[in-house]
């Protein structure tokens, strides 16, 4: 294992508690602790959390700083308030995807993104070249923790009321003064805390105190698979642009932004290819790489705990791409059958 | 449940993590210890067929992980008479009892004189410390 893999705050917690430790993004990280089905499993059911302190946060503040990130995120902006989150992405001049990510409006003038570990320095960078004056873009990633705490009885546990889904507060958890992000990975409900790095280990020993089970990030690609939420590197990426990955819905079109023009011509033209998500009918686990038979190719594979079956997200031609179309997957030289299906694969029963 | 880290002194051992048990001219096949623990909770066992042949130090079999995929090396050449139906539909048999309930195969040895370059449990005890 390389000597530089930066460590979170909370990197001697994990160890302590038995994680199994992986490189990831330049990061040392727990992949798993109990295992990842156990860990899914109380995601599902009661509640989990997760080390993301290797998630990048980029301040982005001065009196240009909204008409700047609505000049550089394909998402509208203008629409988020004081206290409210959006779902976003850094697009390019052809409409390809820098980085998906959250903006938090914290007030006017002052935005904070929180971007993927393994884009933090490309996201910064990007934002940096294209800094005009009165906007001041800083990577304050070292002084956060940031944990995800996700279930069903996440707010319960943490003695948090119900709020609306992408807004945040600055609040108390177990002593610990956090911002409380309404927002997650998992599809289920829950926070995302933001807090000092030197606050780290005393607010995530206190979650586990009450209950919640600790979480690595194997179980946090399965939980995110099964709702369908993309994973940059794998689904998205500089290469595909954000129509052809069913992400029209965070792209305003209306706006003008970096790589809006693109984007509108792939509108129009309808794109060459989907990002459909499938459901395996034969025992076989997809994974990434994988030939999908007629031109496709999976982006994203595991083996759903939920659901007991391999699942996957994949770009296919768009006579492919409908609910009910029938793939067939190379799975190691075997053709698997599989089919498309709506989604997100897993939804919460009511 | 995971099993407790264990490795019989009955059986016979292949430096890829496998092990055999050998009665007659027949051997029951399966992974060791370390290798479901390296690998974590199993959820696809992909089996040979029935009447197939498997060969020494070659890949007959996969087995998966939600993380990852690996393959099961021979640890003796033969032919397979029989899969273990339980794995294939409970593949985290092979966690809760490795030696036991979560055997792979059983074959027919095509050479049994091969069974004297396996390991004992001494010197794969002795191969896992290198690890």
């Amino acid at each position: 294992m390389s000597a530089t893999l930066r460590q979170t705050p909370l990197h001697d917690a994990h160890v302590a508690l038995g994680a199994r430790m992986v490189p990831f993004a330049g990061w040392e990280m727990p992949v798993q602790y109990e295992g990842v089905i156990p860990e899914h499993v109380a995601v599902r059911t009661r509640a989990g959390a997760f080390d993301v302190s290797h998630m990048g946060q980029l301040h982005v503040d001065g009196p240009a700083a909204q008409a700047f990130l609505q000049s550089v995120l394909s998402n509208d902006v203008d629409r988020v308030a004081d206290g409210g989150a959006q779902y976003t992405l850094l697009t390019t001049e052809t409409g390809g995807i820098v980085d998906d990510l959250i903006v938090y409006r914290l007030g006017h003038g002052a935005f904070l993104l929180v971007v993927n570990a393994g884009n933090r320095e490309a996201a910064y960078a990007w934002l940096k070249e294209r800094e005009p004056r009165g906007v001041e873009v800083r990577d304050a990633s070292e002084e956060y923790t940031l944990v995800a705490v996700q279930g069903p009885s996440s707010l319960e546990l943490l003695g948090l009321d119900e709020a609306p889904a992408f807004t945040h507060a600055m609040g108390e958890v177990a002593g610990v003064e956090t911002m409380i992000c309404r927002t997650g990975y998992t599809g289920e409900q829950g926070v995302e805390l933001l807090y000092p790095a030197e606050d780290g280990v005393a607010l995530w020993d206190a979650l586990l105190e009450r209950g919640v089970v600790p979480c690595g990030l194997g179980a946090r690609d399965t939980l995110r698979l099964e709702v369908c939420y993309p994973l940059h590197g794998n689904d998205i990426t500089q290469e595909t642009d954000a129509i052809s990955a069913g992400l029209g819905w965070v792209c305003a079109l209306e706006t003008e932004f970096i790589g809006a023009e693109a984007l509108r011509r792939v509108k129009e033209s309808g794109p060459e290819r989907k990002l459909v998500a499938f459901v395996m009918e034969e025992k076989a686990i997809p994974r990434q790489g994988m030939a999908i038979a007629g031109g496709g190719e999976v982006t994203s594979g595991t083996h759903s705990p939920s659901l007991d079956v391999g699942i996957g997200l994949g770009y296919v031609p768009p006579a492919h791409a409908a609910p009910g179309t029938e793939l067939e997957i190379d799975v190691r030289g075997k053709p698997r059958r599989a089919r498309v299906v709506a989604k997100p694969i897993y939804k919460k029963e009511a | 449940m995971a099993a407790e880290e264990s490795y019989p002194d009955d059986l016979r051992y292949h430096p890829e993590h496998d092990w055999a048990r050998v009665d007659g001219d027949e051997a029951v096949l399966g992974i060791t210890w370390f290798a479901q623990d390296a690998l974590g909770e199993l959820v696809h066992f992909e089996a040979p067929e029935v009447g197939t042949t498997v060969a020494k130090d070659a890949a007959y079999a996969e087995v998966e992980s939600v993380k990852a995929v690996s393959d099961v090396v021979a640890p003796l050449s033969g032919e397979v008479l029989e899969v273990n139906q339980k794995v294939v539909d409970e593949p985290e048999t092979v966690n809760e009892d490795p030696y036991g309930d979560g055997w792979l195969v059983r074959i027919r040895l095509a050479e049994s004189s091969e069974v004297d370059a396996l390991l004992d449990v001494g010197a794969y005890k002795a191969h896992l410390a290198e690890q």
